[in-house]
């Protein structure tokens, strides 16, 4: 068993999907970061079988983790401060998310205006639709479990 | 200040008051003939278009206003790589508002988002194109007094014509409007509007396939063109195609009051013979187009007369 000591003050993303973890390290942008971070990989999990969970030991108001609610919400995010856990955050989908996903409709105007911000609106909440700010083409997030 | 970019940017009362408005410049032409004098419309065609581009050119010469503007990519400086958003930007230092095609979809989103004057979207790609909706809109109301309590049958491709889905969106709006969906297998309408549009609002629909099977029903239909290329294969084509054309002898089963539309441009699937059946009204609809294009324009100035 590999062992990773806790942190002081940070981030336990826990309860990632296996395999996700690489993606979420990319979409929070912790390589910009200057502190530690541990990805663990395939970890055992009782609920999910496998599981991702990442360490960050950074001031908590380092990392914006809206972006967490699109990519899973599933994700329990633990707010560690003074060594405990102070806090589980509730992920909800965001409203919009930039930057995140780009729009695969060649026809977007986004495919050609290349200084354009990608944006994607939510527009189901129950089924958990995106679509492309300008040419609303849908987009499913393929990392969505079943609830 | 306000663009038109969808055919839901304006709300049923908004709606109501611009189809108002085209109604009285239908019957009063002379009242408007300088309501936009010194004003300046900017059309900035990125593709070819005939009807739309010089539809709205007349709108805004018949309210004395002047025109500028280019008919293709080629003719711009998006030849040289110049960005929509920077277009704009110098256009609205031109004209005091801009009618915009482009092939690519969200163009005209882009553009109202950088611009300084209104921005009307003329059709982005094959997805919005407001205006035609805001046409057919007037037309209907026009002849038939209302947009509620009708029956409406639409015709041919509802896969891939725009026209088609942004209507069903407008007229969902109103009370106790049914739609009959006539089409191929291959081409029925997306399962967005089936699912998110008409069932998500309890709206009644039915999908055949056969235009004999609904025509006896409606109060209007809207005919649309059925392409070969949409075809998996020319089997289905030629099995189905003249399901989708609508005679003398097809029309002859529907109600004496039925209005028959098309966006236009007709090919065959509305036989020339049918043309001057009173029914027929698509080429009244393309001056309903002009009238419709003029109140736009002054709602989106400002401009009251």
């Amino acid at each position: 068993m590999l062992n990773i000591s806790g942190i002081h003050e940070g981030f336990v993303l826990d309860h990632i999907q296996a395999g996700m973890s690489f993606q979420i390290y990319h979409d929070l942008q912790l390589d910009k970061l200057d502190c530690t971070v541990a990805i663990i990989k395939n970890a055992k999990s009782n609920k999910m079988g496998k599981k991702d969970i990442i360490k960050v030991e950074c001031p908590l108001e380092a990392l914006d983790l809206e972006i967490l609610g699109f990519i899973d919400h599933n994700i329990t995010v633990n707010v560690v401060k003074g060594d405990r856990i102070v806090e589980k955050k509730a992920l909800t989908l965001p409203l919009e998310v930039k930057n995140v996903i780009k729009c695969k409709n060649p026809r977007c105007i986004t495919s050609i205006e290349q200084e354009l911000d990608q944006v994607f609106l939510l527009t189901d909440p129950t089924k958990e639709v995106y679509r492309c700010k300008y040419c609303e083409e849908k987009y499913i997030n393929p990392a969505r479990r079943a609830k | 200040m306000r663009h038109l970019i969808s055919p839901l940017d304006f709300s049923v009362e908004e709606l109501d008051k611009l189809l108002d408005l085209a109604n009285d410049i239908e019957n009063n032409p002379d009242k408007y003939a300088d309501a936009c004098k010194r004003k300046k419309l900017a059309t900035c065609f990125y593709e070819p278009s005939t009807r739309t581009r010089l539809s709205f050119e007349a709108a805004m010469l018949n309210l004395g206003g002047s025109v500028l503007g280019f008919a293709g990519a080629d003719s711009s400086s998006a030849a040289k790589g110049e960005s929509v958003s920077d277009t704009i930007r110098v256009i609205s230092s031109y004209a005091d508002i801009c009618a915009i095609r482009h092939p690519k979809e969200g163009a005209a989103l882009v553009a109202a988002s950088k611009s300084d004057i209104p921005v009307i979207n003329a059709g982005d790609g094959g997805h919005q194109h407001p205006t035609q909706t805001l046409t057919d809109l007037l037309t209907i109301r026009s002849l038939k007094g209302r947009l509620d309590n009708l029956t409406i049958g639409l015709c041919g491709d509802l896969k891939f014509g725009r026209t088609v889905h942004s209507l069903i969106h407008a007229l969902a709006r109103y009370e106790n409007v049914k739609f009959i969906l006539i089409s191929p297998e291959e081409l029925r309408v997306p399962e967005y509007i089936r699912e998110d549009v008409l069932k998500a609002n309890d709206i009644e629909f039915q999908e055949v396939e056969r235009l004999e099977d609904a025509i006896g029903e409606l109060d209007a239909l809207y005919m649309t063109r059925v392409q070969r290329e949409r075809f998996f294969n020319e089997e289905d084509y030629i099995r189905l195609k003249d399901f989708y054309v609508l005679n003398k002898e097809k029309l002859s089963q529907a109600k004496e009051d039925m209005l028959v539309l098309h966006p236009l441009p007709r090919v065959n699937e509305i036989a020339v013979e049918v043309d001057d059946d009173p029914r027929a009204v698509y080429f009244k609809q393309a001056q309903y187009g002009v009238y419709v294009r003029m109140a736009l324009i002054l709602t989106l100035l400002g401009i009251e007369v």
